[in-house]
């Protein structure tokens, strides 16, 4: 715990050193300076924090009362397995995003930028997620929880001279807001039923509280704010609006340490909740499938949503979206199996999401630096400009390509391995009663299939697009050379991605302790839940053995070819045109020739478009086009009237607000006069 | 146990060295169909033998990528063979929720080969490439769902959750006994997995595999410029999918014999399978690629209506 506020120490003195330094506009050399000041800060609170992560026992619980003085509420941090977990993609991120995102500042222009503001504003956002993850008090949670949502709006905004940059932080800022509005009145509702603000006291006090039976009104009032609130932040639909929006604008590292680390919280929330939401066993069985529902929803429409982008990192952030889907939907099966005393159903679940929420962060991260590396040598990300560049760029093609295996879900990379943990808790259903529920757990298992389907069609698609064949503009062929001492922050996800899928037994022990912990168990299930944790870690470990078993035999047949060719002829020709002669770079398959058989059959559900315009005539001279596109629906058709009305509403009320100081006393007087007739009424 | 390990390991070698004889029985009932002669029997096995003595020809666009994929394919597809139980014995490596595994390994191999067909920059390959990718998307849940009535079956039959979410329980001969008594849905997957056999090894009605040109859409399409012993990798790695599938449809028909007689029936219906798709061959058409979801569609369909007919009592 004392590592934990030292690390809290340092990146604060960071903060505020930033902070001194961003008042006034820097010389070219100290804004250098305030460059190399944030990175080490970051750097060296972010191992602190690491170090305090990993010391202690993960099974104990440990907390801290500071004596500082709230208004409301106690200064109170707490470090359970949960917290823990939670932490590692915060502190890790944090520490690779500050390394690349340190390298990647050097080529911005310190008079157009102010660089120690940006640095401020990224230790105010790491602090704020750190204390997010260890608040135990309602009051501390939700002023950790505003630095932690207004910190990414200064972070996305760095390009601020583009008015696209500015609408997707307003877009943001919006976004985060209604769910803190949400949020504020789940935690004003928690303090009125039960009378504290401490959350570790409601967890103790739960079974015997004012919530022991949260089949109520106030219970279900409860249960949709925090779904509302935390779901906002995590992306679920349709509240996912901000991402697609957001992580297309901001600077790489920022959108890598948003995806990774920042939408964790809103799963880490409505896991904590659930904790105290309901006694053990007790959480009505509605609330499991309505969180499995939105998240297999959100899963589908992240997944198909993304299919049809163009742009690398807006791809990227729809399939955040769907891996938030994914999670929510381990989530909502460990409530079900709660709820109906399945111990298995309700371990796995919440195992599955927890370690899917860890490999989540590590290749997303590695996506995203990659994605901004791209950005950073050739000058896009939109894919129809670029190709060819794994011969160009051989270090970023082969960290891209690990990291969309892995999130392809393909062995023996990490991805693969919270899957396995989900679908076996899904695969228990026919241990329910009732055969709506076990078809219910049957069908989101398919539904999850056909995700995971998807998803490598998708990342098929953005490296092979992206990375492979011919460059499709001038962008790809003229990169701009990017050595290893620009890519090695990219190396520390890489390694995770890895060592999570071959060393899987061990990051399983790492998220099963947070399960145990976040889900207590009815006394009676608690020894079924164990065996179930036990009988996944032994399925992982021959998994990943087989996996590695598979990499070796990989190996071991390409050696045999090199053998193979060792004295032959390997000639090295154009590639084969089928007797055309005269091929081009444009004669390649585009990222939307790619995704129009899926985009046609999945039009009617999803909305995506395709556009195709041939060129006229026997041999066409101008080129025709396909174009595929997904306009967001749910941000034309539910936000867009909603904002238009709310808008329309204020302005009606603009007719009391005229700016003449005597009618605004006339105002005070009648409401005077209202509420003591009101007072005298009763 | 070592014996059943060494059932297993002979089996396991069986399959290996006899999966490249279906291709060749496929050539030889529809040459028979159309009234020719027809390749010899074992010509895949003498294609890879002559294609493993040559030098290789490859594209100047094209990366390591390329030149990985047929060994990244071949590789998962034999170590999901290694999860499934081929008659008899339980697969050593058996595990709960190994057919997971298995499906991702199948796909382990399928990224590699539409990577490399996108890696050679050509117009022809990407198509390939981008209709694999949305077949095989779809063939997984389909996939899944029938798995999936397996494992409720074996639930049914009083196994514990550890053992019946493996490949090993699943196909070990008494769900095969099930559909005897009165478990009448389970005649809808050994069509389910045939299905699925056509799909994900391209046959006709998905996809035509005799020419490398026009009428082949899918797979031969993303291995054009593949040449030398990448392409035997993929020639012996396409044979040993054809297996597995063939495999998994045969393991529902055999029931729970005594040891050799199981193995045996088991072989004797991969061989038989691919007779039948010999002759699918050649009494129908290509399916228009518009068409072919509906295909899976109807497939993801018939699992469902078994999954409730599982559950349902």
């Amino acid at each position: 715990m004392s590592l934990f506020i030292t690390a809290i120490c340092i990146l604060a003195a960071t903060a505020v050193l930033c902070a001194l330094l961003a008042v006034r506009p820097l010389s070219e050399n100290a804004a250098r300076a305030a460059n190399a000041v944030g990175v080490v800060g970051a750097v060296v609170g972010c191992l602190v924090g690491l170090c305090s992560v990993a010391s202690g026992p993960w099974t104990g619980s440990e907390s801290l009362r500071l004596p500082l003085g709230l208004p409301v509420g106690a200064c109170s941090l707490g470090l359970d397995a949960l917290s823990r977990l939670f932490l590692l993609p915060v502190f890790g991120l944090g520490l690779v995003c500050a390394a690349s995102g340190g390298i990647a500042l050097r080529h911005e222009a310190p008079d157009r930028h102010n660089f120690a503001a940006h640095w401020f504003f990224y230790h105010m956002l790491l602090l704020g997620m750190a204390l997010v993850m260890t608040a135990r008090d309602a009051v501390l949670f939700m002023l950790s929880w505003e630095i932690m949502s207004l910190a990414p709006f200064f972070l996305i905004d760095f390009n601020d001279g583009d008015s696209k940059v500015r609408d997707a932080s307003w877009v943001y800022l919006v976004a985060a807001h209604l769910g803190a509005v949400a949020l504020m009145a789940f935690f004003t509702l928690l303090w009125q039923t039960t009378g504290g603000t401490s959350l570790e006291t409601l967890r103790q006090t739960v079974s015997y509280g004012p919530l022991a039976q949260p089949g109520t009104v106030t219970g279900t009032a409860l249960f949709v704010l925090a779904v509302l609130g935390f779901g906002a932040k995590a992306g679920l639909a349709p509240m996912h609006v901000w991402l697609p929006e957001a992580h297309p604008a901001a600077p790489s590292h920022i959108s890598a340490l948003l995806s990774g680390a920042m939408i964790n919280a809103g799963l880490y929330g409505l896991v904590r909740s659930f904790g105290f939401l309901a006694p053990p066993g007790a959480a009505p069985e509605w609330w499991g499938w309505a969180l499995l529902l939105l998240g297999l929803a959100t899963g589908l429409m992240g997944i198909l949503k993304a299919s049809a982008q163009s742009n690398l990192k807006r791809l990227l952030a729809y399939s955040s979206v769907e891996n938030m889907g994914l999670m929510t939907m381990g989530v909502g099966a460990g409530l079900i199996g709660q709820s109906c005393g399945n111990a298995w159903i309700a371990v796995l679940g919440y195992g599955g999401a927890l370690l899917h929420m860890l490999n989540h962060a590590a290749f997303k991260g590695l996506l995203f630096l990659c994605a901004g590396e791209v950005l950073h040598a050739t000058g896009t990300v939109r894919m129809p400009l670029l190709g060819g560049l794994q011969k160009r760029l051989p270090l970023l093609g082969a960290a891209f390509a690990l990291g969309a295996a892995a999130i392809a879900c393909l062995p023996p990379l990490n991805g693969f391995t919270g899957e396995l943990v989900l679908a076996l808790s899904l695969l228990d259903g026919p241990a329910l009663f009732g055969v709506e529920r076990q078809m219910g757990l049957l069908l989101a298992l398919t539904g999850l299939a056909a995700i995971s389907g998807l998803a490598a069609a998708l990342y098929a698609k953005a490296y092979g697009i992206t990375f492979l064949g011919e460059p499709r503009s001038g962008f790809a062929a003229n990169v701009h050379p990017l050595s290893w001492r620009t890519l090695w922050p990219l190396a520390v996800p890489a390694a995770v991605c890895l060592a999570g899928g071959l060393a899987a037994p061990w990051f399983f022990d790492l998220a099963s302790g947070a399960a145990q912990s976040a889900l207590p168990l009815p006394h009676q299930m608690t020894q079924a839940g164990l065996d179930g944790l036990a009988q996944a870690r032994a399925s992982l470990a021959v998994g990943a053995k087989i996996s590695g078993a598979g990499l070796a035999l990989a190996l071991l047949l390409l050696l045999a070819r090199r053998v193979l060719l060792r004295r032959r002829s390997v000639e090295s020709m154009p590639t084969w045109g089928c007797g055309f002669q005269g091929a081009s770079p444009r004669i390649q398959y585009t990222d939307a020739g790619f995704t129009e058989p899926v985009a046609k059959l999945f039009a009617p559900v999803m909305g995506l478009k395709t556009r195709l315009r041939l060129g006229q005539g026997l041999f066409p001279q101008s080129g025709g086009d396909l174009n595929v596109s997904a306009p967001d629906r749910l941000r034309s058709g539910l936000f867009t009237p909603l904002f238009t009305a709310v808008e329309s509403l204020c302005n009606a009320c603009k007719v009391i607000q005229h700016g003449k100081i005597h009618l605004y006393i006339l105002y005070i007087l009648a409401t005077v006069v209202g509420l003591l007739i009101w007072g005298l009424r009763s | 146990m070592s014996g059943e390990l060494a059932v297993y390991l002979v089996q396991f070698a069986l399959a290996l060295a006899l999966a490249p004889l279906l291709p060749g029985i496929i050539n030889r009932v529809k040459a028979k169909f159309a009234g020719r002669h027809g390749k010899p029997l074992l010509q895949t096995y003498y294609d890879i033998a002559k294609l493993l003595g040559k030098g290789e020809v490859i594209s100047r666009t094209t990366t390591w990528t390329f030149a990985a994929a047929p060994a990244i394919a071949l590789a998962g597809t034999a170590c999901a063979m290694a999860l499934l139980p081929l008659g008899g014995a339980p697969s050593p490596l058996a595990f709960a929720g190994d057919f997971v595994l298995a499906a991702y390994l199948l796909g382990m191999g399928r990224f590699a080969v539409m990577l490399g067909a996108l890696d050679t920059g050509s117009a022809f390959e990407g198509m390939g490439a981008s209709r694999e990718a949305t077949f095989s998307a779809l063939a997984e849940p389909v996939f899944f769902l029938a798995l999936m009535v397996l494992t409720s079956l074996c639930l049914d039959l009083g196994r514990g959750a550890t053992a019946a979410f493996s490949l090993s329980a699943m196909f070990d001969g008494h769900t095969a006994g099930a559909w005897l008594t009165g478990k009448g849905e389970l005649l809808l997957l050994p069509v389910i997995f045939f299905v699925l056999l056509l799909v994900e090894n391209c046959r006709i009605p998905v996809d035509d595999p005799t020419t490398h040109l026009e009428l082949t859409m899918i797979h031969e399409v993303m291995v054009l410029d593949h040449s030398g012993p990448n392409l035997a990798m993929i020639l012996y790695g396409s044979a040993l999918k054809l297996w597995f599938f063939a495999a998994l449809a045969a393991g529902l028909l055999t029931p729970a014999l005594p040891l050799w007689q199981q193995a045996g029936l088991r072989l004797l219906i991969i061989l038989l399978l691919a007779v039948a798709v010999g002759v699918v061959e050649s009494i129908m058409a290509r399916l228009r690629m518009e068409r072919v979801p509906y295909l899976l569609g109807g497939a993801a369909a018939m699992g469902t209506l078994a999954l409730i007919l599982t559950q349902a009592r």
